[in-house]
């Protein structure tokens, strides 16, 4: 890993609205410069997406950003991230996901001349890579339309750049499943990090071309999923937060390849990487229940500077459409930490606190957002030759927090849970610091049918 | 019940593949699934008593204690490995009719659409209450289900979706299997998908989560 030290060192600094490098957007947003924003995320309902219905489609993005940015003026919005995630049918015609990010454009250009609102566009393609068993990484055609997307979806308003890329997938499905701890670490460390080396030097190298933002990745195919299964009880807690912790070294990539943040809303690894490396990150809690469920509501907010919704249809509520009502919930949300910066470092310090101290030992996940143990994690994580040793470093150090908590009795997990600890840490115990001997211990217990290893310059 | 049929139950519930394997702790060094099922066959013990008799209720046993958060994912799929060491020794058996399975069952995650963690967890379930299994994967369309269909007549069916953009591709393929193979009970799963939606589309059966799909076949079969 490139980073030797940590930005932030302090736990009362890795805190909401501040980032020691905030980043600028065209129409005056300023990320992480004393401030949080919402991050309103959405979706179709349930319908196709083909030729015929394409006027649908696009008259439901205009009627959700119309409506989200018509509801953040009325609550005096600051300002405003609108993500547009592509489906796959967006990134696959090009032309369709750009148009989109036309219409959306337009409706923010608007709202900024004649009200001066300004906003903003995330522009996410999904990986279309995954939809090739085994992925080819670096030689599939679907490159083509995802950077296509990219491209001409950044000139035509898209400023700021991420994705949620999959390099690794393939591998950690499987590993999830069966709590293969080491599996998991190869597909995020070893394929992870190659795959994500790949593409976000061409991303930065496209942003910088065009003076847009590339923004960040996000492991949410590896943690949420992780996250996800634990909340129904088919893995351990105790597991899914080692996998987050692991996430860093795979996500920090893209920092290292020119990213500047704000990173994904759905990156719960996010307050690493702003400890890290001082980008300004987005985060999702509470807010993201109409996408999924988590344990960590209120304390992932803590560090956010932005603050999203993760993703919701565009179907009427009683109030009103229901992007139109998150908006208003991620405003109110904002609102409040705003308030508090505004009145200085005690009080925001105090938010802080409760919003951590409300989750922090009710779930292991919760506990890996803790910003204490975000730093000390973090120190550890930056420990280390090779991604590998980084992220077994890391994923050690969680484990002696969460045995300390245990011991203190501020935390209690079943017995369930608790037979995973001694079993976990005995299989990190056992990876290599260097990555060729930690491939060469890896490759021959993996399926070899699951993934192309020269896809991954191996 | 006989003692190597007890034994053998236990192996499959614990997840005891072979006597070599290091899980769980608990029976390190002991016959597992593999041996066990040798010994069964050996004595005389009728294949079909095998299946009915160790195999499918150390199954049941397991979905009934995941479905009541007792254990996690990874304790179920060891207990799917050891049946599989088991069902290894059994499946001439099912070739020379020998023994009968309670039924086949297509299953796979919807065009457009790559998750399977869901799709896998029920076949799993599935195969252990006694389904011969046809996984089509993912991304699978409606010609790949009529093609298992008419490989497998009368087979059942699972549609896996878990997006909004996706389940509404359920439709589509039971609207072709209901054509071209009426009579086929369809189920449909998956995070989006609600009971509203399978009766919409002509499905038979939704379930939240795996055990209720296992619940659902057994009382078809039965």
């Amino acid at each position: 890993m490139k980073y030797r030290h940590l930005v932030i060192t302090d736990p009362a600094k890795l805190i909401f609205g501040t980032a020691p490098y905030p980043v600028k957007t065209r129409r005056g947003l300023h990320i992480g410069g004393g401030q949080v924003y919402s991050e309103l995320n959405f979706t179709l309902p349930v319908m196709s997406i083909n030729d015929q219905t394409l006027p649908e489609v696009y008259a439901h993005y205009r009627q959700i950003t119309e409506g989200a940015l018509e509801r953040a003026l009325q609550l005096n919005s600051k300002g405003v991230i609108l993500e547009f995630e592509t489906l796959l049918e967006m990134t696959k015609s090009p032309a369709t996901g750009v148009e989109i990010v036309k219409i959306m454009n337009d409706i923010c250009e608007s709202f900024y001349q004649k009200h001066g609102l300004a906003s903003e566009i995330r522009l996410t393609p999904n990986d279309l890579r995954e939809f090739e068993r085994p992925a080819l990484q670096r030689t599939s055609r679907l490159l083509e339309p995802m950077f296509q997307l990219f491209e001409q979806g950044m000139l035509a308003g898209g400023d700021l750049l991420s994705i949620e890329s999959t390099g690794g997938k393939e591998v950690s499905d499987e590993a999830l499943m069966m709590c293969d701890i080491k599996a998991v670490l190869f597909s995020l460390a070893v394929l992870g990090v190659r795959d994500m080396q790949f593409l976000w030097e061409k991303i930065a190298a496209l942003a910088r071309q065009h003076g847009k933002i590339p923004a960040g990745d996000s492991a949410c195919g590896f943690a949420n999923t992780a996250m996800v299964l634990a909340e129904k009880k088919y893995i351990p807690t105790v597991f899914a937060a080692l996998v987050r912790v692991i996430s860093v070294v795979r996500s920090i990539v893209a920092m290292e390849q020119g990213a500047v943040g704000p990173d994904k809303d759905c990156a719960y690894e996010g307050p690493y990487l702003k400890a890290i490396t001082g980008i300004p990150i987005s985060m999702e809690g509470k807010t993201a229940a109409c996408a999924h469920l988590s344990p960590v509501g209120n304390i992932s907010s803590a560090c956010a500077d932005l603050w999203s919704n993760e993703s919701v249809q565009n179907i009427k509520l009683l109030s009103g459409m229901a992007p139109v009502a998150y908006m208003e919930q991620l405003e109110y949300d904002v609102r409040l930490m705003n308030t508090a910066l505004k009145k200085g470092a005690a009080y925001s310090r105090t938010l802080q606190q409760l919003l951590v101290e409300s989750d922090v030992y009710t779930d292991a996940q919760a506990l890996v957002l803790d910003p204490s143990n975000v730093i000390r994690i973090s120190s550890a994580l930056i420990q280390g030759d090779s991604y590998v040793a980084n992220a077994r470093n890391g994923a050690l150090e969680f484990i002696e927090i969460l045995e300390e908590t245990l011991a203190s009795g501020r935390m209690t997990l079943p017995e369930m849970e608790l037979s995973y600890i001694p079993v976990l840490r005995e299989e990190l115990q056992s990876i290599p610091d260097s990555e060729s001997d930690f491939i060469e211990m890896m490759l021959p217990l993996l399926d070899p049918s699951k993934f192309i290893p020269s896809e991954y310059g191996l | 019940m006989n003692y190597i049929l007890s034994k053998l139950l236990e192996a499959v519930e614990y997840g005891k593949v072979d006597q070599g394997s290091p899980y769980p702790p608990n029976l390190k060094g002991m016959d597992g699934a593999h041996e066990l099922t040798q010994k069964a066959l050996d004595a005389g013990i009728m294949p079909q008593e095998i299946l009915e008799t160790a195999l499918i209720p150390a199954m049941g046993n397991v979905g009934r204690k995941f479905s009541e958060n007792k254990i996690f994912v990874p304790q179920m799929l060891m207990s799917a490995r050891a049946m599989g060491a088991s069902m290894a020794h059994l499946k001439p058996f099912f070739a020379s009719g020998k023994i009968k399975a309670r039924g086949t069952f297509v299953i796979g995650t919807v065009k457009g659409d790559l998750h399977d963690i869901g799709k896998n967890l029920v076949a799993m379930m599935v195969e252990g209450a006694g389904w011969t299994i046809v996984d089509l994967g993912v991304d699978a369309d409606a010609e790949s289900f009529l093609e298992a269909l008419s490989n497998n007549p009368g087979a059942v069916v699972g549609l896996s979706a878990l997006l909004t953009t996706t389940m509404i591709n359920m439709g589509e393929i039971v609207e072709k299997i209901k054509e071209n193979a009426p009579g086929t009970v369809i189920l449909v799963g998956g995070a989006p998908v609600s009971t509203d939606f399978c009766r919409k589309i002509g499905a038979d059966f939704y379930s939240p989560d795996p055990r209720g799909a296992v619940e659902f076949l057994k009382q078809l079969a039965s």
